[in-house]
């Protein structure tokens, strides 16, 4: 176990390394720091100057080098808009995008497993079939068009819910949680909903497409064959291995949520870090933009960490390869 | 008292899109207490589909079409779905083709043995049925048992995997063994050591095994009565020793010959020629006469009945009509 999860944390770092160098590549691109800096009075002598000052003319690995001391220190720049230290901002904004995903794989979860199951196991009951046409409606419509259509039927024909912002706040430590709050959980239901739109039809499908393959195993003939009762044919025997590459995907798909929300969160005014993401790109902010990246990156790396983790917890087999 | 199994004028049929097939026709034998009955062919012969149908566990879309299969008198095609379940792995246990297949990859053996008995058994304890699973993997010769209990079907070679197959057999003390090519996927070395095993505790026990398998040589020393079967019929039956040695039927005698001691070394093997028919083209008559050498007229005309031969065995023939006359 231990060796295993050394050889997921030397891969985590060079995943990390190689998004710091994308992080980079932006940074070295994207606007003229000297001119944002600057304004436009000032003569061209001072400015390459300036640039010289700035360690600007070097060489891009001494300032790639540079660049990666700094992250390193937690400082990734200092944002051109907010005045303020991108880390700053960034954590400031995290919990927001983190709970919205929270929630929204909270619903995820509920939902797909017993109806991809059902879907599984009874797959000529009409509510089945309505379900696998149902998913494929869900799946083809893009996220910002159901969040939008959601706005439009229940927050404003319906009333029932608030259109924007995240509600009553209560603070824990740094962590500002709507959690909490009946009114913060008023205001997370439709951009969670909306976020989970296209992952949970997805979900279903795979579900159900991997326990009906599960199904057909010769294991489970073998466990008809004990003459074991249904439940536990299909809850002990088929879903555990249902769940090996649904647990896979499942990993992926989160950070693919992560890139959702910046849709989610600008169509709802959700204060996270997809929409402070898309304010940033319309004003040029490389700072943020890159600290943004480096977080998203480490949060993806993060998740998929635990989701191996996971993994080896309900396959015996790579337990076994992760001791030896 | 009643036989043990009877099968009777099986009629297996699937349900295909394209149309229905049958599988089998008119299949019938049985088997008395602590019998051990070899089902033989080749592959689509519908051996492995008799043998599931006994415990009416047919893959979708086969069904039962007619016929009646008799277990100590009760017709277990008509039964409910739950008795048969109280019947499955408890009074007739199966045994599957490929070892490395058939134990669920993400369940311990321990925990694999143990639902048997739980399902079977509630009344015995956790400590009780933990008990008996260890006592039949001793008898299978697992060595180290208590330790195997916690381990996973991936730390076991494919010999050892079967044999703990046969121990979940064994769980229940089941009075009919259905064992379907146990050996097919295993080394020839670990073949014999499985068959003898199989052998030994069906006779300690008298367990009635239905051996299902190509394997000529296997049956012959396992069993002591054959079915052959050929394109979803039985074609001979009889005691082993007077099939393998006085054949009747063409089909039989050419499965004999093609026996590799049957031919002289150094000599090509014997094979029969041409391939059994698909359930879907199956020729007018009697299912072997594009492959017999002994065709007939008749042959392409009708289908023959199974009735006794020269010697006793039973075959399904036009060349034995005349014991059918005296009848």
């Amino acid at each position: 176990m231990i060796a295993f999860m050394i050889r997921r944390l030397a891969q985590a770092l060079i995943v990390i390394f190689i998004i710091s160098l994308i992080g980079f590549a932006i940074k070295q691109s994207v606007g003229d720091p000297v001119r944002e800096l600057t304004g436009i009075s000032v003569s061209a002598e001072e400015r390459q100057e300036f640039r010289e000052k700035l360690g600007l003319n070097d060489p891009w690995y001494v300032q790639y080098g540079r660049f990666l001391g700094h992250t390193l220190q937690g400082d990734l720049g200092t944002s051109f808009f907010y005045k303020r230290p991108a880390t700053e901002v960034i954590l400031e904004k995290a919990p927001a995008t983190l709970e919205l995903v929270f929630v929204s794989s909270l619903i995820i979860i509920l939902f797909s497993v017993p109806l991809g199951v059902f879907s599984a196991i009874r797959p000529d009951h009409f509510f089945s079939r309505l379900l696998m046409g149902g998913s494929i409606v869900g799946v083809s419509i893009p996220v910002f068009l159901t969040a939008i259509m959601m706005v439009y039927i229940f927050s404003i024909k319906l009333g029932w819910f608030p259109s924007y912002g995240r509600g009553e706040l209560v603070m824990l430590g740094g962590w500002g949680t709507g959690l909490l709050t009946v009114d913060g959980w008023m205001h997370i239901l439709m951009p969670s909903v909306a976020l989970s739109s296209i992952m949970l039809p997805l979900f279903i499908r795979l579900i159900r497409a991997e326990m009906m393959e599960v199904l057909e195993s010769e294991y489970i003939k073998y466990a008809w064959a004990k003459g074991l009762s249904s439940r536990r044919v299909w809850f002990v025997h088929a879903f555990k291995n249902t769940l090996l590459p649904v647990i896979t995907v499942g990993g992926v798909q989160l950070g693919v949520t992560i890139a959702f929300t910046i849709l989610t969160e600008t169509v709802f005014q959700w204060q996270g870090l997809g929409f402070m993401f898309m304010e940033a790109v319309e004003r040029s902010d490389a700072p943020l933009l890159v600290a943004y990246l480096m977080f998203v990156g480490v949060v993806m790396v993060g998740v998929n960490t635990i989701v191996d983790l996971i993994y080896g917890l309900v396959n015996p087999t790579i337990r076994i390869a992760g001791v030896k | 008292m009643a036989k043990l199994l009877e099968v009777r004028d099986l009629v297996i049929r699937f349900g295909l899109r394209t149309g229905e097939v049958t599988a089998t026709s008119g299949v019938s034998f049985s088997l008395d207490r602590g019998e051990r009955l070899g089902l033989v062919g080749e592959s689509g012969a519908g051996k492995s589909v008799t043998g599931f149908s006994i415990i009416n566990l047919i893959s979708k879309p086969g069904y039962i079409a007619s016929g009646e299969v008799n277990f100590n008198g009760e017709n277990l095609a008509r039964v409910s779905p739950e008795r048969m379940r109280q019947i499955r792995g408890n009074r007739i246990s199966m045994i599957f083709q490929d070892p490395m297949m058939t134990l669920n990859p993400v369940l311990t053996i321990g925990t694999q043995m143990t639902e048997v008995l739980h399902r079977h058994r509630p009344e015995l304890s956790r400590e009780q049925a933990r008990d008996i699973a260890l006592d039949k993997l001793r008898k299978v010769h697992i060595p180290s048992p208590e330790k195997r209990l916690e381990q996973y079907p991936h730390e076991f070679s494919g010999g050892m995997r079967q044999r703990i197959i046969i121990a979940i057999a064994l769980l229940t003390d089941p009075e009919l063994i259905i064992a379907d090519e146990p050996t097919t996927a295993l080394d020839v070395t670990i073949q014999a050591e499985i068959m003898d095993l199989l052998m030994e505790l069906c006779e300690k026990d008298g367990m009635g095994l239905i051996l299902i398998t190509h394997d000529l040589a296997v049956v012959s020393q396992v069993t002591q009565n054959i079915a052959v079967m050929y394109a979803g019929r039985i074609v001979e039956k009889g005691p082993t020793s007077r099939v393998i040695a006085q054949p009747q039927h063409p089909y039989t005698r050419g499965l004999i010959a093609a026996l590799p001691q049957s031919s002289r070394h150094g000599e090509r093997l014997n094979q029969i020629p041409g391939m059994m028919p698909t359930l879907k083209d199956m020729p007018p008559g009697c299912a072997f006469n594009p492959r017999c050498p002994h065709v007939m007229e008749i042959c392409h005309r009708q289908i023959p009945a199974l009735r006794p031969g020269s010697n006793g065995n039973m075959a399904a023939c036009h060349l034995y009509p005349e014991e059918n006359a005296h009848e």
